[in-house]
């Protein structure tokens, strides 16, 4: 057993049609951490969650998650421990009810019937969509159905959260009300998002991807305040560290 | 064109929210609902080419339900209406096709062809009408669960239900499609070129696979095995029985006795 959560050693990964996502990435997650990977369109960031719960299987390098080296063998565990909500939340909610669909991993995993509706209930209220819980998933606004998402993924336990973009195509209302919810959990987090202003909310730790290589990896503000680093990755800084654009001092 | 389209997919979802209320009828387990649509639809088609009056009976069922369900008539008869369509283009031909003189009402002889096409009329109404009701009043995932229960394999109700649940999704996103189109052709009104439909339809074949990848991912990162769970207590009392066996019997009884036949004698009988 080791104090790392997640470990992620010299992965490679080339998509079959030769599209090289990931060139060798390296990088350690504690349990706890708060973690954000960013980078431009095309970084690989989406190609890289996908290889934490075994859905991609790497070209070359290891991906540990926990106590379990991941190989086909234990990808059911890992599934387990890592719960990942997906960019759009019409793939991850398929089910005809938002209930039946929070129920549907429990369900998967053996919990009993008088379980499963306990969990789901819990996921439902932390996620603040209790009410919606016999609504048909694909009548829900983006707001909610993102929550519902969340919520499907809640109600597994896992230990770890990853998430692909969970801001995109929020009002900024709802993208408000979403990082609050996920400053309330105690969830090792994993999110790739260009959102920088929600990363210096959510994460301390920032990981930088650019063209399936880590540019830079170190606490959120410091990577952020190196002009030159975000220049060369294609990103912008977050609008609360521009200077204001009205009396010309710095933020 | 498309806000039409648009519309008439909104309503079809909206039978699912139909199917959120609560009345003794929505309780009822579905697999007595089920069963008691599938007597139904069978005693309706199985009647003759030029049944009329034997169907009329068959009405009451469905206003027994839209009355103890509480759903609103006018937008079940619009969705009626909606595929009415095809049903008079498949009997449109009989009163050519059928010519012979049936009914002779004083001076005006009816033929066969368009008794047929009125029977087909009724028929396709009230099997339709039981299907949307059915729908109404126990939301689909139910009815595939229901399905399940009742020993179809599972294959094919995981099947269906995902088809039900990914329509939606497929629609609109044709429906994206088609807007982006017309909002860059200035040529014709809305007219697509054969050339550039196909390519639409080779692009959205390809969304969709995507899609359905991207859907198994999800479901595989949520442990999924093949099999889909659903927690529900329903359970198969003594209304549901009532419900069925009334109904039920009350069908095969329609069915095989000339109500009418039998009324017409006992008012003769009365007079005579
Ligand atoms: N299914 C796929 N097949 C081939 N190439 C892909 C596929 N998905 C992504 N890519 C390519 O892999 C690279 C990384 O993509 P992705 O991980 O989606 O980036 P990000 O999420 O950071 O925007 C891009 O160059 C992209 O074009
Ligand atoms: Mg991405």
């Amino acid at each position: 057993m080791s104090h790392h959560i997640v470990e992620v050693k010299d992965l490679k990964f080339h998509y079959p049609d030769q599209t090289p996502a990931l060139r060798g990435v390296s990088f350690q997650i504690r349990h706890g951490e708060s973690v954000a990977i960013v980078g431009a369109n095309g970084a690989g960031k989406s190609t890289l969650l996908l290889h934490l719960n075994g859905y991609l299987t790497p070209t070359d390098g290891q991906v540990r998650i926990g106590d379990y080296q991941l190989t086909p063998e234990t990808v059911r565990e890992v599934r387990r421990t890592v719960g990942m909500v997906f960019q759009d939340p019409d793939d991850q909610l398929f089910m005809s009810t938002v209930f039946d669909d929070v129920a549907f991993g429990p369900l998967n995993l053996g919990f009993t019937p008088e379980d499963v509706t306990a969990r789901v209930e819990k996921a439902l209220a932390t996620v603040g969509v209790s009410h919606l819980k016999n609504r048909p998933p694909h009548r829900l606004s983006t707001g909610q159905k993102r929550r519902v998402a969340i919520a499907s993924v809640l109600s597994m336990s896992p230990d770890i959260l990853v998430m692909d973009e969970p801001s995109a195509g929020l009002d900024p209302r709802a993208r408000t009300q979403l990082i609050e919810l996920l400053k309330s959990f105690e969830h090792t987090k994993i999110i790739a998002t260009h959102d920088l202003d929600m990363v210096v909310d959510l994460c301390e730790r920032t990981i930088v991807m650019h063209d399936g290589l880590v540019s830079a990896d170190g606490p959120t503000m410091e990577i952020f305040s190196d002009d030159k680093l975000l220049a060369a990755s294609c990103l912008e800084k977050p609008l609360r560290m521009q200077g204001c654009p009205i009396c010309r001092c710095k933020g | 064109m498309s806000t039409k389209i648009d519309r008439a997919f909104y309503d079809i979802g909206h039978l699912d929210i139909l199917a959120e209320a609560d009345t003794p009828l929505h309780r009822l387990d579905p697999r007595a609902k089920l069963l008691t649509t599938a007597v139904f639809v069978v005693c309706v088609v199985s009647f003759g080419k030029y049944e009329i009056a034997g169907l009329l009976p068959f009405f009451l069922y469905p206003a027994v339900v839209i009355g103890l369900a509480e759903l609103p008539l006018s937008f079940l008869l619009r969705k009626l209406l909606l595929v009415s369509p095809f049903v008079i283009f498949i009997g449109i031909f009989n009163p050519w096709l059928d010519r012979e003189v049936m009914v002779q009402l004083g001076p005006v002889g009816i033929s066969g062809g368009w008794v047929s096409f009125a029977s087909l009329l009724l028929r396709f109404s009230l099997t339709v009408g039981a299907a949307l009701l059915l729908i109404a009043t126990t939301g689909f995932g139910t009815i595939c669960m229901a399905l399940e229960q009742l020993g179809a394999p599972r294959v094919f109700t995981v099947q269906l239900l995902l088809l039900y649940r990914y329509l939606f999704v497929l629609i609109a996103e044709s429906i994206r499609m088609m807007r982006a189109q017309s909002l860059r052709s200035f040529n014709a009104k809305g007219r697509i070129s054969y050339r550039v439909f196909l390519q639409m339809l080779g692009n959205l074949l390809l969304r969709t696979i995507d899609r359905a990848q991207r859907i198994h991912m999800a479901m595989l990162s949520r442990a999924f095995t093949g099999e889909i769970r659903i927690v529900r207590q329903f359970s198969f009392g003594y209304k549901e029985a009532c419900f069925l066996a009334g109904f039920g019997g009350l069908f095969l009884c329609l069915r095989l006795t000339d109500l009418t036949a039998l009324l017409g004698s006992l008012v003769l009988g009365i007079t005579g």
